[in-house]
């Protein structure tokens, strides 16, 4: 055995030269303008590599377009964390070895959560994209939030389903094993309670139980449920609609924004989605022009519909760019006064932004983002406003 | 004594390195987590390479190990400030509350033998996993509160503070670990596991791995010493955890899972089974392995895939063996299944 | 009636994992050896299930044969290229090996496939079947999962009581060098143990994906580990073990989540696992090895 130690001792010691004189460091580009050093966190590997990959994806166009531009030039770093929070402070590090003066990150709640605290203590300006749980932003000055925290989604969705009328005896099915899908239903579950909407069963499951859904479903329909609230992402939801199908059981789906993506499923059957309605901040098929321009660049560089998280992606670099436009923090500027500045601007009264996943999105001190959600309803395999669906139903 | 002299060694030029700011922040954000490897690596060591028995569920007691050490040391945040001597309780409790674990765990675990045996840490480090996952922990001015609803229903009061938040997991974890005490607890462990191996109950240990009813046909009570080594590497992994968990401001059971319990097993195989220094590289080369393929991009998991394949095939090849063996003469009569005698000569 | 809707549910779910743990025992009786991989050559099934189906447009009973060639192929190719040269190292190499085809083949596929998970449409042409004025409802392929599954068994019963290359994979199981001397190739017998278990793995994958139809590459991660689960369950190397081990498994599983708790569903399938393992020591139905002096 002992052969075997001095084989790895010699493979240690070689990688740990390499760490230390820093082979990871990607070479700048070198351009005539200096860019912007943005970091980018989240799964490119992994059980969540979906919605990293988006991020990516949606980033990376976004820094292009801006490149085009001329003026302020940036550029992206991404690194995969593998939906852990561990990997996720590693690549954090790598980053700040690379010079990073920004970050757009991390993805995921878990990891963002460990990576806030440590761009916090070292005055590094973070953007997440997606991490929407409040802890991300809680009592850190300098991280800001581009999607809707969990709670507020719970209490928009309680409010939401009241409004509107749409059921009067709820049945929910969350991932008990995942932040996200816990932390919008616990505070719809309070908001419930307190605004007079009846929960009649509440049902969970895990990753590793997410195939059948049949004693969910079952007791969601014993319990006469005339609708279905899912604050699950649309991989299990997808399964939860056939089986419902099924078993002859049709409530009204409500879901959240982790319900976007399931139209643009590939192979998936639409018709199973047939007046599923979600608040989502993000529609692929809107027709504004900026939505219209996206999804066609999106199209064509990776061959499939952009989802949220490539919006929210694109999004964050976008927010960035504005803020710092027609300041003079450069690539020479450090991260602290990139910081400092983009804190003061985000915060600032007049800093107003209009992208992808929403209009007049403006931000409070606490980081959490100020927009409103689309309340979707789908119909034929498009989504529809829920205001506009129920206008044409009216006429 | 090469193994801690190694081990001290490698904490002197890291901290000389440091002084002198050489090392970059990925090297930098890593010890931690590498000491902590290291130990769970050793201490799973003792169970898979001195008793023999494959553990498939060691992820779970550095899991006890983890909550009870970020719960204790939100405890003791104020009646205990000073961070150093906080962490210490936290890396004793987690140790204790793992050991504990550990005793009731191997009770029903040491009755099995072999596969079987390997599925029952594999199930109890899954139970682990899920029960943690519905575990809310609170403190408020009227103590530690534990539920299994939501962390509203703890009813902390004023001024509480919700600790374990289900699968939220522990949120607002006050980072006290340090490399200096990650080092000290290899030592530790170094110290706790080689004295065992070395001590009568060590070789009772390994004279029941080698052959069991011979083992108690002389006399030796199989049970006993099988136990103690079973709650040893429970309580080093507790330990583990509690350093690991405390060195982020969040960690979530999921984290401990089953994929965790093979990483750490991949380390021990990798090393050499009863190898003691072994695993201190094998853990320490894998857990860098993965940052330094960071330039390869999104082939970078790939290509991990391939080199663990690789180094197993190249480490078990006869021909390469018997080279090995050909420039180490003497050295030609070791067993595939070393003690662990290797480590201290 | 809810009663028998969890229990149909539960051997559907049941006879889905059996014909994964098949494929595990048979590997682990013959090359003794926890092929861990196996779950990932379940999710490349699938996925080539559903290439040969959406991309090629072919129908579904060819996509399963293509899926039971490819995955045949692959699995005496990883067999050939991982595992055949540590016949001699110790058991754990192995698995260490095999946990390292399970990361490469999970990252070639998010390589090859991309990370968007895809909806399958399921390969089974049967309907529902309808009892009790639609009370309960039986799915097709709850139906041929557990007819596939049927068919399986009494195939591997066959092939290994009956043919010339069943009896010398029993050879090789009880012992190798014996076999060895009685003139048969142990390389030879492990490598169609491989092609046979990869080939059952392929039909597990399109049944998995059929009846859950969320593919992504790590899709056979978790299912593979229930499998194994399994397979210890109802004693490790036995195929009748394997069988009753994944039904009941699968029915375990529903039934905890119905009348015990959605939350704790893995806890209890796990605790019973434990239970019955110290009732008995080598599962439900596995052989008592005694060792002798």
């Amino acid at each position: 055995m002992k052969k075997k130690s001095y084989s790895f001792l010699v493979i240690a010691l070689m990688l740990c030269l390499a760490l230390l004189t820093g082979i990871t460091n990607p070479v700048s580009a070198a351009d005539a303008e200096a860019p912007i050093k943005l970091g980018g966190i989240g799964p490119l590997s992994g059980a969540a590599a979906v919605y990293g990959i988006a991020v990516a994806n949606g980033a990376n166009i976004a820094v292009e377009e801006i490149n085009a531009l001329g003026g302020l030039q940036f550029e992206l770093n991404f690194q995969d964390d593998e939906h852990d929070a561990e990997k996720s402070v590693n690549a954090y590090n790598v980053l700040k070895d690379w010079g990073m003066q920004v970050l757009v990150g991390t993805v995921t709640t878990t990891p963002g959560i460990a990576v806030s605290a440590e761009s916090f203590a070292d005055r590094i300006f973070t953007l997440t994209p997606s991490a929407s749980s409040p802890q991300v932003v809680e009592g850190k000055d300098n991280v800001f939030q581009m999607c809707f925290t969990d709670p507020n989604q719970g209490i928009a969705s309680a409010q939401y389903i009241l409004d509107k009328e749409l059921g009067t005896k709820v049945a929910i099915i969350y991932n008990n094993a995942d932040a996200y899908s816990t932390g919008i239903y616990e505070k719809f579950a309070t908001e419930a309670e307190e605004k007079g909407l009846e929960v009649v069963s509440t049902t969970t499951f895990t990753d590793e139980t997410a195939n059948d859904f049949s004693v969910q479903l079952t007791e969601a329909q014993n319990a006469g449920a005339d609708l279905l609230f899912l604050p699950i992402y649309y991989q299990p939801a997808s399964l939860i609609l056939s089986q419902a199908k099924a078993m002859d059981y049709a409530p009204v789906v409500f879901g959240v924004d982790g319900m976007d993506g399931i139209l643009t499923l590939e192979n998936f059957d639409v018709s199973l989605a047939e007046g599923v309605m979600l608040l989502t901040p993000f529609v692929a098929d809107a027709t504004d022009d900026l939505t219209v321009a996206f999804v066609e660049k999106y199209q064509e560089l990776y061959d499939e519909v952009p989802n949220q998280f490539a919006a929210d992606g694109y999004d964050c670099v976008y927010a960035i760019y504005e803020a710092l436009k027609d300041s003079d923090i450069t690539a020479e500027s450090t991260a602290e006064e990139a910081c400092d500045y983009l804190v003061g601007v985000f915060t600032g009264e007049e800093f107003v932004f209009n992208g992808l996943t929403g209009d007049n999105m403006t931000w409070s001190e606490t980081g959490e983002v100020a927009k409103s959600p689309k309340g979707m309803v789908i119909q034929d395999g498009v989504y529809v406003g829920m205001d506009a669906a129920e206008d044409s139903e009216n006429d | 004594m090469l193994t801690y002299g190694l081990v001290i060694a490698a904490y002197i030029i890291l901290r000389i390195l440091l002084a002198g700011g050489h090392v970059s922040s990925a090297l930098q954000g890593q010890l931690v987590p590498i000491t902590a490897y290291i130990v769970m690596a050793v201490s799973l060591n003792l169970t898979v390479g001195v008793l023999g028995e494959l553990s498939l569920g060691h992820a779970g007691f550095m899991s006890v190990g983890a909550f009870t050490g970020v719960i204790t040391s939100a405890s003791l945040t104020s009646s205990v400030p000073e961070p150093a001597l906080r962490l210490l309780f936290a890396l004793i409790a987690g140790g204790i509350a793992a050991g504990l674990f550990g005793f009731l765990i191997g009770i029903p675990v040491l009755r099995l033998h072999g596969d079987y045996l390997a599925i029952v840490t594999l199930a109890f480090g899954e139970i682990i996993k899920n029960v943690v996952n519905t575990l809310y922990v609170g403190i408020g001015q009227s103590g530690l509160k534990i539920g299994m609803t939501s962390g509203n229903a703890l009813n902390l009061g004023e001024g509480g503070k919700v600790i374990l938040n289900g699968p939220m997991g522990a949120i607002g974890v006050q980072k006290i670990s340090s490399f200096t005490a990650g080092f000290i607890l290899i030592l530790v462990t170094l110290f706790i596991i080689l004295n065992l191996i070395d001590s009568r109950a060590g070789r009772a240990i390994m004279a029941v791995r080698d052959n069991k009813i011979a083992a108690e046909s002389v006399g030796i009570s199989v049970w006993r010493y099988r136990m103690t080594a079973f709650v040893t590497s429970a309580a080093l992994a507790g330990a583990a955890g509690a350093l690991y968990a405390l060195n982020y401001s969040t960690v979530i059971a999921r984290k401990f899972d089953f994929n965790t319990s093979i990483l750490v097993l991949v380390f021990v195989v990798l090393g050499g089974m009863g190898n003691i220094r072994g695993s201190i590289i094998a853990a320490t080369v894998l857990t860098i392995l993965p940052e330094v393929l960071r330039a390869f991009n999104n082939v970078r998991m790939l290509i991990y895939a391939v080199i663990l394949i690789l180094v197993m095939l190249a480490t078990n090849n006869v021909r390469l063996r018997a080279w090995f063996q050909r420039i180490r003469p003497g050295n030609g009569k070791t067993p595939v299944i070393s003690g662990g005698g290797d480590g201290h000569e | 009636m809810t009663f028998l809707t969890y229990l149909i549910s539960g051997i559907s779910l049941g006879s889905i994992y059996a014909i994964i743990a098949l494929g595990y025992t048979m590997v682990y009786g013959i090359a003794k050896m926890l092929n861990f991989a196996h779950g990932d050559v379940i999710m490349i099934g699938g996925y080539v299930s559903y290439m040969v189906t959406t991309e090629l447009g072919w129908s579904p009973l060819v996509s399963v044969l293509a899926a039971m060639a490819v995955c045949t192929l692959l699995g005496v190719l990883i067999e050939q290229l991982a595992y055949k040269p540590l016949r001699a190292a110790p058991s754990l190499a192995v698995l260490i090996t095999a946990i390292g085809v399970s990361y490469f083949l999970q990252n070639a596929a998010l390589l090859l496939f991309s990370a968007n998970p895809k909806s399958f449409s399921s390969v089974v042409p049967i309907d529902s079947i309808r009892l009790f004025e639609g009370k309960l409802v039986i799915s097709g392929t709850a139906i041929v999962a557990v007819i596939a599954c049927a068919i399986i068994i009494l195939g591997l019963t066959w092939l290994i009581n009956k043919t010339k290359i069943g009896k010398a994979m029993r050879a090789v199981s009880e012992d190798k060098h014996a076999a060895q001397l009685m003139g048969v190739s142990i390389n030879k017998t492990i490598s169609v143990t491989f092609a046979i278990g990869s080939a059952l793995a392929a039909v597990a994958g399109v049944l998995l994906v059929s009846a859950y139809p969320i593919l992504m590459p790590t899709t056979g991660a978790m299912p593979g580990i229930k499998a194994f689960t399994a397979a210890v369950f109802g004693g490790i190397g036995s195929i009748p073990g394997a069988f009753l081990g994944g039904i009941l498994l699968g029915i375990i599983e529903i039934l905890g989540k119905a009348y015990i708790s959605t939350q704790l569903s893995d806890a209890i399938v796990f605790a019973v696992l434990i239970i019955i393992l110290l009732v008995k020591p080598t599962g439900l139905l596995g052989k008592k090895v005694l060792v002798k002096v």
